[in-house]
């Protein structure tokens, strides 16, 4: 079944080549994940609805909790609710919207762009890389939205700007993490809208069974055994004492509520030192046939 | 001469789950020579594209391109291919010129030789206006153009337009070729493939024919008619002439069939140089005046017909141009 073509005619002098100036390694690798950083923050801009998670959801959740909510609970060690729910208002938010990572990969997935990029030279896994950077950049106006939200309805920090920061700090390094495990949602689910489904299932639960609305010391044994060792239940801890909020999840003698700065940095390290390789591995399964 | 290949295939084998797409495929372009593929929907062509661009493995078998294997240094033939694939390959959110200059960037072009090189080629394929709108607002023609330029921004030297003007509108594609007919006067290697015969006929310099993962023949367009059945010469007599048929016959190879009318005349004949002129000549010397004459060559329907027993699919109108909006 072999075959000879004739022989070449005689190829006209090829013009210029562009030829990539290519620096190999580090140096493009960053470049290739600006670019794709850039392109998602250019899909967010083009197409604002999407945002509506991270600014319109955060704001109306933000106003429901503090007032229907508030008016209902009593905080062990007293305080005021307003002051206690923004952390948790932060988890809430923040958890939901990582499941923006899962949708975003997914509906790239399924059109023909991962194709096109796969045909050129570039680092393979800045497409997961480009996502979760133009994600924290999300997380941070979803934060934003919540802080402001806040800050008219009454909450008031009561530590320096630097500590404040490092409250909102800790939710953004943990919304990062959590957008890696998404990542892997996104890349085993067939569709976007399935991503979403299955993302929901995962992270409501992850937030509400937490310390981040209510405390946890009125919950049955089960659930406040679970609360108290969820990840979210950590980094609310830790931002609430950041923001010099009513905290009364330190009077609990799990180890996460004892150190919860630690406890939320170590988990928002696992997760990525899990998830990344994870979502990696399963982007090159995905897109390998 | 295989240091002159630039695309060079060696038994190429896929399968997914139990349906053999690739069944042993071997093809071979010259460098600067346009390779046109031919099949049916669902022959194969697609598959091999995928697996010459480095986007799928093969089951079994080798190919270089450019001098790099595809398995083992898809690396270094990224860097040396264009690709223009079936479906849309562009982000629909950003621009003409965003996409790119995203393209550009991610094959490693800086910034600025990135930005110049998208203006050059948004030029060239006559996008200026459209540059900068988003491609939602895109006719399907002028995705296609982006598409083909969005393939060329490293000037890669090979080539692989898969099935280029699928779905378009008969403008769209005769403007299609004129594009691919420039790039090929730059001296690029290029493979093509195409459910189109005629289209495999106006572009490339040779066509492999493809159905159900074979190979089942290769030469120049020319030599494709030739190999299955002969022409057919047609004659339009200015009036009834009843010698007209011996003076034909021994020209030609066959019976001469005489219209109703008495005034055309067709015969299958060996196509030879200056067949049509000896023809008229030895008409005229009998005193028989000729209004029209023609020498038919076989279509390429006609090929694909003799060589695979069923006729090619019609192409699928569903998917005409739509401007997408």
């Amino acid at each position: 079944m072999s075959l000879t073509t004739a022989p070449a005619p005689a190829a006209s002098p090829a013009t210029p080549r562009a030829r990539p100036t290519r620096s190999r390694g580090a140096t493009q690798r960053f470049r290739d994940v600006v670019v794709l950083t850039g392109r998602n923050l250019l899909h967010i801009k083009r197409e604002p609805l999407q945002l509506s998670d991270v600014t319109v959801q955060p704001v109306l959740f933000t106003l429901l909790f503090i007032y229907v909510f508030g008016s209902g609970v009593v905080l062990p060690g007293g305080g005021s609710y307003k002051d206690f729910a923004i952390a948790g208002l932060l988890a809430m938010n923040l958890t939901t919207s990582s499941m923006g990572t899962a949708v975003g990969l997914s509906s790239d997935l399924g059109s023909g762009v991962i194709d096109r990029f796969r045909t050129l030279s570039m680092w393979r896994p800045a497409v997961l890389v480009g996502r979760s950077l133009a994600d924290l950049m999300t997380a941070v106006i979803c934060s934003a939205f919540v802080g402001a939200t806040g800050l008219l309805v009454g909450w008031r920090p009561d530590a320096g700007v630097a500590s404040v920061a490092a409250g909102f700090a800790i939710f953004l390094l943990f919304s990062y993490a959590l957008s890696w495990g998404c990542a892997c949602l996104g890349m085993v689910s067939k569709s976007a809208e399935s991503a979403q489904g299955i993302g929901l299932v995962i992270l409501f639960p992850l937030a509400i069974v937490s310390n981040a609305l209510v405390p946890t010391e009125h919950m049955p044994v089960v659930l406040r055994t679970i609360a108290d060792w969820n990840p979210v239940s950590a980094v609310t801890t830790a931002s609430r004492k950041f923001f010099g909020n009513p905290n009364p999840s330190v009077t609990i003698h799990a180890w996460p509520m004892q150190h919860a700065v630690l406890a939320s940095l170590l988990w928002s390290v696992a997760l990525i030192a899990i998830f990344a390789p994870l979502a990696t591995a399963l982007y090159r399964r995905r897109t390998t046939d | 001469m295989t240091h002159d290949l630039m695309i060079e295939a060696r038994g190429l084998r896929k399968s997914f789950g139990p349906t053999v797409a690739l069944d042993g495929i071997d093809l071979e372009v010259p460098a600067g020579a346009i390779l046109g593929v031919l099949g049916p929907n669902g022959a194969g062509k697609t598959t091999a594209v995928r697996i010459l661009t480095t986007l799928s493995i093969p089951d079994a078998g080798s190919a270089r391109v450019a001098g790099h294997d595809v398995v083992r240094e898809a690396a270094a033939v990224q860097r040396n291919i264009g690709v223009t694939a079936q479906d849309a390959t562009l982000d629909e959110v950003l621009t003409g010129r965003e996409n790119l200059v995203m393209i550009g960037r991610l094959s490693g072009l800086r910034r600025a030789q990135a930005r110049l090189r998208a203006a050059e080629l948004l030029d060239q394929f006559d996008l200026v206006d459209a540059a900068d709108r988003v491609l939602k607002e895109y006719s399907g023609g002028m995705r296609r153009r982006l598409d083909l330029a969005a393939g060329l921004l490293t000037r890669p030297p090979v080539l692989f337009l898969d099935e280029p003007t699928t779905g378009l509108d008969p403008t769209s594609r005769v403007r299609m070729w004129e594009v691919i007919r420039g790039l090929v006067a730059d001296g690029v290697t290029l493979l093509l493939t195409t459910q189109y015969l005629d289209e495999a006929d106006e572009l490339a310099d040779r066509i492999v024919v493809i159905d159900h993962g074979r190979v089942i023949a290769n030469g120049t367009s020319a030599e494709l008619k030739t190999q299955t059945g002969g022409a057919r010469l047609e004659l339009t007599l200015s009036e009834v002439h009843t010698a007209a048929a011996q003076v034909l016959a021994p020209f030609v190879e066959g019976a001469v069939h005489v219209s109703h009318d008495g005034r055309r005349l067709r015969a299958p004949v060996r196509a030879t140089t200056g067949l049509a002129s000896t023809v008229v000549r030895a008409l005229d010397d009998a005193g028989i005046t000729v209004d029209d004459v023609e020498l038919r060559q076989p279509s390429l329907d006609d090929v694909f017909f003799a060589l695979t027993g069923h006729p090619t699919e019609e192409p699928d109108n569903a998917d005409l141009e739509v401007a997408r909006s």
